[in-house]
């Protein structure tokens, strides 16, 4: 465990030497930023023609936010995520880490909670926008949506790094991890769901494998399901699991 | 400490190491002598757990390679070809982060140590990036040197180093080999005789001879050679040679340069300097002709191909 730290607080520091970091950082700020200004801005406008004509208002909620959190980060983890195992391979020092005393699971567990902390930094810093229209309603935000929100947002993010990680560990392109994975990214969050709505009758295969509504239907609605959780988790490892393989298998080739 | 057992190593249809056997005892400095394609590397990196050998066993520091890779990890320091860096970290912070991979225990004042001995303590602060190649190939054996490791593997250690950094490289490794396991590669023939206790020269994924590089070379040069040079004609120079006792061969090579051979053990040259000056010549230039790794491999494989030829 103690060297799965050490390679995740490397990876960890590292992004913050990296502009793409930073990029993808002020990107999802500024985008959750207009989406906030126009929330806000939208519901203030409801609330006035409510008042004109007498009905009731409703206040927003943090689903608009967390929403498109979700939805921003299909965009920005492959481009955390392509240099991770790549680059090692490119700079030659996989050597290096594949003759230290480093399991091949250890050095891609690592290298996913290094990324992992940096996307909890991130989604840290999205809290200001929540906090700000909690404070602009008279009720407040429900803290127990918020919370569930969030959780969700933490296990898509963990399953979309693992596949990342999985992805950047069969490439020594940081281009090519890139693409695939973002192509892995949109097929699993829209493209497998289409099916879906046309096979008739009951829960399906696609319904089940479509990632968005694991999320946007249970998790930023306020409910915690246990099925989405094993979804997101399986992800996760699967994606680990491809990523230790490939390291195994460049051993063999 | 290294004991190597037909080891055998296919990529693809290629066959890269070809049934190698050999060991090395602690203490003991090992020089792997080969041309490049010739399976060192390879082999190192099968005695580093970097990849496991299509055939055969390999027992480092008293550990299988492939069973137990990582005892062997632990125990191993290895310097690659191609020096494996992290260009964007400082040299203190890249080997501490190999430090802590290895969980060293006071890792900072290990790393002190280990920068003082290779002469980098100034530049611990100093992006690597910012490094030249010398440096950064000793910033490679500090990491190799790190953990104090019973067995160190090097790769072409000395390539790229400017000569008072090769000299300064090749008393560390000396003074290391005391105590621990060395095994390092070079395609450089007085290398391997300035430092190696043992040569094992390697061709095409075989070993094709082993032993000190003093008898090596003792074996190969069935005489020794020597390049005369005088100034103005050559005239009946060889036959003021040839007259000389021990002499075996004369050979003109242009105007005013002769080359002559003689039974190893019985230096004549003296006698053939006085002959030379006696007879009226002007001697500029006298000096024995080594024979260079070249000569030796043409020499190895051709005998290993005779063999062949003879088994058939």
């Amino acid at each position: 465990m103690k060297t799965v730290w050490t390679i995740a607080k490397r990876e960890y520091n590292q992004y913050f030497n990296s502009p793409i970091a930073y990029v993808v950082m002020f990107m999802i700020m500024l985008v959750l930023g207009i989406i906030f200004a126009i929330v806000v801005r939208s519901s203030m406008d409801q609330a006035m023609q409510m008042q004109a004509f007498g009905g009731p208002a409703t206040a927003p909620d943090n689903t608009p936010i967390t929403g498109n959190l979700a939805f921003l980060l299909v965009f920005s983890i492959p481009a955390l995520t392509m240099r991770l195992v790549s680059d090692e391979t490119r700079m030659g020092t996989m050597e290096l880490l594949l003759t230290a005393p480093v399991r091949d699971w250890e050095l891609i567990v690592g290298k996913w909670l290094g990324a992992f902390l940096f996307i909890l930094t991130i989604a840290a810093l999205t809290l200001v926008f929540p906090l700000m229209l909690n404070f602009q309603i008279n009720n407040g935000l429900d803290p127990k949506q918020l919370v569930s929100s969030y959780l969700g947002i933490i296990f898509v993010a963990a399953a979309f790094l693992g596949m990342g990680v999985g992805i950047s560990s069969l490439f020594s392109n940081q281009i090519a991890a890139f693409f695939l994975t973002m192509a892995a990214f949109i097929f699993l969050w829209w493209m497998v769901g289409f099916p879906a709505s046309l096979v008739q009758g009951g829960t399906n295969l696609f319904q089940y494998l479509d990632m968005k509504s694991h999320f946007y239907d249970t998790f930023n609605m306020g409910k915690i399901m246990l099925a989405d959780i094993v979804y997101y988790v399986s992800l996760t490892v699967l994606g680990l699991f491809v990523g230790t393989t490939a390291v195994e298998m460049r051993r063999w080739r | 400490m290294i004991r190597v057992n037909g080891l055998t190593k296919d990529y693809g249809s290629r066959r890269a190491v070809d049934q190698i056997t050999f060991d090395a005892q602690q203490g003991e400095i090992l020089g792997f002598l080969g041309p490049n394609g010739a399976g060192k590397t390879t082999t190192m990196r099968i005695l580093t757990g970097y990849m496991p050998p299509t055939d055969g066993e390999a027992i480092v520091a008293g550990y299988d390679v492939v069973e137990e890779s990582l005892e062997v990890r632990r125990r191993v320091g290895y310097l690659p070809e191609t020096v494996p860096l992290y260009t964007d970290m400082s040299v203190f912070e890249y080997l501490k982060y190999m430090g802590d991979l290895r969980h060293l225990p006071d890792v900072e004042d290990r790393v002190d140590e280990v920068l003082e001995k290779v002469g980098l303590a100034d530049r611990a602060d100093g992006t690597i990036h910012n490094l030249s190649k010398g440096m950064r190939q000793r910033v490679g054996l500090a990491q190799a040197l790190l953990h104090r490791p019973e067995v160190l593997i090097l790769d072409e250690p000395t390539i790229g180093l400017d000569p008072g950094q090769v000299v300064e490289v090749r008393k560390l490794i000396r003074e290391i080999g005391k105590e621990r396991t060395v095994l390092l590669s070079t395609h450089i023939l007085s290398e391997a005789q300035n430092i190696c206790d043992r040569v094992l020269i390697i061709n095409k994924g075989r070993i094709v001879a082993e032993d000190t590089p003093e008898k090596l070379q003792a074996r190969l040069l069935g005489a020794e050679r020597v390049m005369l040079r005088v100034r103005g004609e050559t005239d009946d120079l060889p036959f003021v040679i040839e007259k000389v006792k021990g002499v075996q061969s004369v050979d003109v090579k242009e105007e005013g340069l002769v080359e002559f051979q003689f039974a190893p053990g019985q230096d004549i040259r003296p006698e053939v300097a006085k002959a030379v000056i006696s007879e009226g010549y002007d001697l500029l230039e006298m000096r024995p002709l080594g024979m260079s790794l070249e000569e030796i491999f043409l020499e190895l494989t051709n005998t290993e191909r005779n063999h062949e030829q003879g088994a058939k």
